[in-house]
């Protein structure tokens, strides 16, 4: 079947199963590579992109429900605002350790502060819950997440 | 950051020789033991004449390369898997090139006997040892290459060297304000010799080592642009799922190969005699493919093993005296006189290494030789897998070693490589193999199940009379490398227990080896010490609680003939506020250990609601790891490595029923999350003048005996048996 | 022992739809396997869920094996594959009549009334037989259904003629004059094929059906919901496009997702239901009187005040870290509407049994997006942590207090 997917702001049309989950589209068929596969069963949060500007997990977002959505995927993440400075922050903060759960770390706190410009603790716990880091980087995330949030202003 | 002892290996062909060395360096009649120092090869030497005579590269030795561009690379014989290396070593190699880090960039090594890591003893990252094999060699390996530039330059101005100076890749001859930059010179310094003697810097005058730049491999994983094995892509690729017989040992009798072709995306089914692989466009047909095909198994010879059974065979086993570590004075006569006495049984259970990515190989298999892609700890094995499975050259392979999202010791492993080899050989084109979550956790190599059996004695002053240590398990160095194995003895599982911080005068270390049915084993990130300083640290608390002493004072009376021990102990006191009063059901535990050449003492506060709700609170750790190189990836690592330790002690097992893994993805093999992740503060307390010590794997280490301690504080129950959580608890019914 | 309003039924009236028959003469002619019987038979077997339990655990194949935890011990269901020993393979039309009826199977061996022949009986016998010449199309696969474990009495086979004399009253189903055409198609579908009675009708104490029917109660461990039209308990609430869609597709909007027994009965049986079939069946279940009972679900309402704090804050902690990730803090799910808690029966259940039963064992939905599924999650968080984390479910999401207590993870 055909479907039309909004990726980063460029049309793709792919003809796949309508189960295919748009993890597997983003990697191998449009060799978008930042989004990752961690678990497939949306427990480690590393595929995670956003559609219409909240975070999902991508391993479980089939095509039929991601066409016609606006979705927006690490590689992009740059050019939004808030974006960029989670980024920035995350080098700032020397979060990252191996990096394979990052993409995902950094949808996730992108889409928070979009949210919610200053998040509390208990606000960063809930929303980065979902990401795993085998790495245990959560120490410096979470500072990384106050550092881009006082960013702003 | 996995550990082994330096090493020899039979059979790959690949390396010198070297005895496996357990040097032990008595020190202050304590017993101390030193661990290990193996002197580090002659790596600066020239790898390709010829690139050095055409001039338009300056190769002086296997880790540098300037372009007549002015483009400087260095060659990186370690894999980056988290922990940083890639900017540890280039400081190193920076720091005596006279380089900016901006100024370089970075390629992982080819396979090539001339980036054998001398304490592993082969091409390989693991051990803690990367940093610490390559402090002398690699500031060589700049210095050299430094040298040879300055002496061009000095040649073409007519000037004595001593007159010349580097900075930011660039020559300098101050009195007359000339400048060259290292482009300009590739063609002369390639005629220059390579020096004999190099001086390197003293520690006064480093401006790059002891920094902390910013990370040379992050910025790429911000945006999704970093490079995993995973991600590889070759023209014409197709992608494939594998699954292997669910119980070790078994075989594929069948799978519908019709419903599994018919599956849109699929391209071919592939069989190994143990394992079935569906190739596809994508990795979705793959995994459709597979579920259609819906192979069917003999179960083999392991298809009811359990851990239940594994475990009773190993307790029966630990009756009978095991293959003798260390035994000084009477061990046996001493326990009988002593004053206090315990005796305990401590049990770890197997692990998964779980890392992120999980496992996968990328291999283009032809007539006349090969290519893969991936990420391996062990380049080398990865490349001999590869000829022993298609029956190519090594030389015909070409190995692109890749980011790594996680290793622990997972990727120190390459079975997987030559399985997929195996199937990579029955197609023409580039193939992509991947293994599912599921796949990775219950067809991983475990870290062993350990069953051991501890006594110990205080005399009357409270000091340590008499120790027995039994420790029943996997030799992981008899599979690994036997030579390593010590006449039956595997040094790996008594590292820690053999050789303890602690003035004990009568001890006995024993290892039985145990090999379990239906698992392979395998090191798993902190190895030999991640299991033995659970168990000595929980010993050492336990003594001293049941004889009235504070268990941090105790074990500074202990250790009082190792300065650093007591030096690391003082901070951490300090740093804790070890008297400090805390508040109801909350416990301060703390742990000492020298593990990788490293000294680390760890104070870690937990806290159990009436409902046995856990929550980690705070922990502190002072580290002495000898002279640092990159402080901030030194603490990254032990925040990490602690996180890694407290998932293992709070949440993991392993367990098998009919022979099958039990555990098959996060949702029932649990990872800690950021809600539960303690602040975790590291307080560096160096030594310039020691020798430098490993980091990657120390953080674990500590983890499980300090949190233990933490919980027997908070909670007055012992905990003996890994994982915690699931034996604290209400019985509301 | 039928519901009374089922006694009603008088005079039949004719109607078309796609596969209807209960119009048929009751016996005479039987029909022919035609291309159109066999279809119709997979037809009617969907409707009437026989994979739902004769499906093999871990596999697709119609051979039985799953297991069913009663009062009174385990049965296994059996293999319905076309094999002539372990399967029906050997069965004549008349056996297969009898079976389905009167609970006798082949040789005179009573069957155990987990198989619903009460509501098969309905059945008219060109449907009955359509399903079995379906049947025989399969592949046969010999594999013996594992040997029922069950107490005594409940081991002597032939108690069951005791239990069929006071249970089972061997009758078709017979369309009531003065209904319309389909609310009879939607009786004959609920009552006959769907057997929807068996699960939502509590039971007598000889495993009967009581008179209370629909009134919703617990079979298995799971609770199967008031299907009544009682306007909090039942599904007076709900609008036709909610019932439709939660038959059709396992989820309606501020109701929450189908989960367990009736996951299944969606994804082998209902979803393949014509949209007149399943408008037959709401206009048959919109007659049910009311009976006041189970719990009543709410989207979102305030949460109880006196919760045990600790116990709340502990069971919050760890549903962002095991669960949000799907079902998101607020409950609307993460991008697929089967993970929306919000307005679910599952999550207002004071005795939370079907959220203690998820969390045990998980459910799964096929559904027309690839399979929704949620795993167990019993062997790496604690019986206390599940029971924190259902404690605080069902008082966020549903407003009620409970006090699921650990005990009900260790079983
Ligand atoms: S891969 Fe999607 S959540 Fe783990
Ligand atoms: S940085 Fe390695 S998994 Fe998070």
């Amino acid at each position: 079947m055909d479907f039309e997917l909004k990726i980063n702001g460029v049309t793709h049309s792919v003809d796949v199963q309508p189960d295919m989950p748009l993890l597997w589209i983003l990697r191998d068929i449009l060799g978008l590579t930042g989004t990752k596969y961690g678990c497939g069963v949306a427990q480690c949060g590393a595929c995670t992109v956003h559609m219409d500007g909240n975070p999902v997990r991508s391993c479980l977002l089939t095509v039929t429900d991601a066409a016609g959505h606006d979705i927006t995927t690490i590689e992009a993440i740059e050019h939004t605002e808030i974006g960029s400075k989670v980024q920035q922050a995350w080098l700032d903060e020397e979060v990252i350790q191996c990096g394979y759960c990052q993409s995902g770390q950094i949808m996730a706190a992108t889409a928070l502060l979009q949210k919610i410009a200053h998040p509390t603790d208990e606000e960063i716990d809930n929303a980065m819950a979902g990401n795993i880091c085998r790495c245990g980087t959560y120490v410096r995330i979470r500072k990384a997440i106050h550092r881009a949030s006082s960013h702003d202003n | 950051m996995i550990t082994k002892k330096p090493k020899t290996r039979a059979g790959s062909g690949l390396l010198a020789r070297r005895r496996t060395v357990l040097a032990a360096a008595v020190t202050g009649g304590s017993g101390y033991l030193l661990s290990l120092f193996v002197p580090g090869l002659p790596l600066i030497k020239a790898t390709n004449a010829q690139d050095i005579a055409t001039g338009t590269i300056f190769k002086p030795n296997a880790f540098i390369r300037i372009t007549t561009q002015n483009s400087i690379t260095l060659i990186m014989r370690h894999a980056e898997m988290g922990q940083g290396i890639y900017t540890g070593i280039s400081m190193l190699l920076a720091e005596e090139l006279e380089v900016g880090l901006d100024q370089i960039s970075i390629e992982a090594a080819p396979v090539d006997p001339a980036y054998i890591d001398a304490v592993a003893g082969e091409e390989e990252t693991g051990g803690s040892s990367s940093t610490r094999d390559s402090w002398i060699p690699l500031r060589e390996a700049g210095a050299s290459a430094r040298m040879m530039l300055i002496a061009a330059a000095a040649q073409k101005w007519g000037v004595p060297v001593s007159e010349c100076a580097a900075k930011r890749g660039q020559v300098f001859h101050e009195a007359t304000g000339r400048v060259l930059t290292y482009g300009a010179l590739v063609e002369d310094a390639g005629r220059q010799s390579v020096p004999t003697k190099v001086t390197l810097k003293s520690a006064e005058n480093f401006t790059v080592i002891g920094t902390n730049p910013r990370r040379l491999d992050t910025k790429a994983k911000t945006n999704g642009s970093a490079q995993f094995g995973i991600d590889v892509q070759i023209p014409g690729m197709k992608i494939g799922r594998i699954m292997a017989c669910p119980v070790k040992g078994g075989r594929l009798t069948g799978y519908d190969r019709a419903a599994g072709m018919a599956v849109s995306g699929v391209v071919e089914i592939l069989t190994l005699h143990d394992a079935i692989a569906v190739i596809g466009d994508h990795m979705w047909a793959a995994i459709k493919g597979l579920e259609a095909s819906a192979p069917q198994w003999d179960f083999g010879p392991n298809a009811k093993t359990s851990t239940v059974d594994i475990i009773a065979r190993m307790k029966r086993a630990s009756e009978k005296p095991g293959v003798t570590a260390v035994s000084t004075g009477n061990t046996e006569q001493s326990l009988k006189n002593s004053h206090i006495r315990i005796d305990s049984t401590y049990e770890l259970p197997f692990l998964a290494h779980a890392a992120l990515e999980p496992i996968n190989t990328t291999l283009h298999i032809r007539p006349d030789g090969a290519d893969v892609w991936v990420g391996t700890q062990v380049p080398g094995r990865a490349r001999q897998e590869v000829a022993d499975a298609t029956g190519l050259k090594p030389e015909s392979i070409a190995v692109h070693n890749h980011l790594i999202g996680g290793g622990f010791g997972r990727r120190l492993d390459s079975n997987s490589i030559g399985q997929a080899a195996r199937f990579a050989k029955q197609v023409a084109y580039p193939v992509k193999l991947i293994w599912t979550r599921e796949e990775d956790i219950t067809q991983d190599q475990f870290r062993p199940y350990y069953y051991d059996k501890i006594s110990a004695g205080l005399d009357k002053e409270g000091l340590i009379s008499a120790w027995h240590h039994r420790t029943t398990g996997s030799a992981v160095t008899a599979r690994w490398y036997p030579e390593g194995m010590q006449k039956g003895l595997d040094p790996d599982a008594v590292e820690g227990a053999a050789v303890t911080p602690y003035a004990i005068p009568n001890q006995l270390v024993e290892f039985v080896r145990d090999e379990p049915d239906a698992v392979t084993t395998l090191w798993w990130r902190g190895v030999g010490p991640t299991h033995n300083v659970f168990v000595v640290e929980s010993m050492i608390d336990d003594l001293a609680h049941q004889s009235g002493q504070d268990p941090l004072a105790f074990r500074k009376k202990l250790a009082k003939q190792q300065p650093r021990a007591l030096k690391v102990l003082d901070e951490v006191a300090k740093q804790a506020e070890w008297s400090r009063k805390r508040p109801e059901g909350h416990g301060l535990g703390v742990a000492l250990h020298y593990s990788f050449q490293t000294w680390a003492a760890t104070v870690l506060e937990a806290a159990v609601s009436k409902n046995g709700e856990i929550t980690l609170v705070r922990v502190d750790s002072a580290i002495d790891c000898g002279p640092i190189v990159f402080p901030d990836g030194v603490v990254a690592q032990v925040q990490g490595g602690l996180i890694f330790g407290l998932t293992m002690a709070l949440y993991n097992e392993i367990t098998l029923k009919n022979g099958q893994v039990e555990q098959t993805n996060f949702h029932n093999y649990r990872m800690m999350r950021l809600p539960e992740a303690p602040d975790i503060r590291v307080h560096l307390v160096p030594d310039p003048e020691a020798e430098i010590g490993g980091i990657g794997e120390v953080g674990t280490v500590a983890a499980a005996p300090a949190l233990a301690n933490a919980l027997f504080a908070a909670k007055g129950k012992r905990l003996k048996r890994i994982p915690f959580a699931k034996q604290f608890g209400t019985e509301k019914v | 022992m039928w519901p009374h309003y089922l006694k009603s039924f008088a005079v039949f009236c004719i109607f078309s739809a796609l596969c209807s028959s209960y119009a048929d003469a009751q016996d005479g002619t039987l029909p022919a396997s035609t291309e159109e019987t066999i279809k119709r038979g997979e037809y009617l077997f969907r409707a009437a869920d026989c994979a739902g339990c004769h499906t093999a655990p871990n596999s697709s194949e119609l051979t039985g094996g799953r297991p069913f935890t009663l009062p009174f011990g385990t049965i296994f269901a059996s293999n319905i594959t076309p094999d002539k020993q372990t399967g029906i393979g050997q069965y004549t039309d008349t056996e297969w009549l009898k079976m389905l009826r009167e609970g006798v199977g082949k040789g005179g061996k009573h069957l155990y009334p987990v198989m619903p022949y009460t509501a098969y009986t309905l059945l008219n016998d060109k449907d009955a037989l359509a399903i079995k010449s379906y049947l025989f199309t399969l592949t046969p696969r010999k594999i013996e259904a594992p040997e029922n474990k069950l107490s005594f009495p409940f081991n002597q086979r032939w108690s069951l003629v005791f239990w069929n004399w006071l249970n089972n009253e061997n009758k078709r189903f017979v369309p009531a004059a003065d209904k319309s055409a389909e609310w009879n198609r939607g009786a004959y579908l609920t009552e006959a094929l769907g057997h929807c009675s068996q699960c939502h009708t509590p039971r007598t104490i000889t495993y009967g059906l009581s008179k209370k029917a629909y009134a919703g109660t617990v079979q298995m461990g799971w609770y199967a919901y008031n299907l009544t039209s009682d306007r909090q308990h039942g599904l007076a609430g709900w609008s036709d496009a909610q019932l439709k869609s939660y038959l059709s597709t396992g989820y309606a909007k501020r109701k929450g997702p189908a989960s367990g027994p009736m996951a299944e009965a969606v994804e082998h049986g209902l979803r393949f239901m014509t949209p007149e079939d399943i408008g037959a069946i709401i206009t048959y279940l919109r007659s049910i009187p009311p009976q006041a009972s189970g719990p009543i679900a709410q989207v979102m309402p305030a949460p109880p005040s006196q919760v045990d704090t600790e116990e709340h804050a502990r069971g919050q902690k760890l549903f962002a870290q095991a669960c949000s990730g799907c079902h998101l803090m607020d409950g609307q799910g993460r991008q697929s509407d089967w993970a929306t808690l919000a307005g679910a029966h599952s999550v207002s259940d004071p005795e939370a049994h079907n959220l203690i039963q998820v969390l045990l064992s998980g459910s799964s939905l096929m559904t027309e997006h690839g399979k929704v599924s949620m795993p167990s999650f019993t062997r790496a968080y604690t019986p206390d942590e599940l029971a924190a984390v259902s404690n605080y479910v069902i008082a966020h999401f549903g407003g009620k207090l409970t006090d699921v207590s650990s005990a009900e993870f260790k079983k």
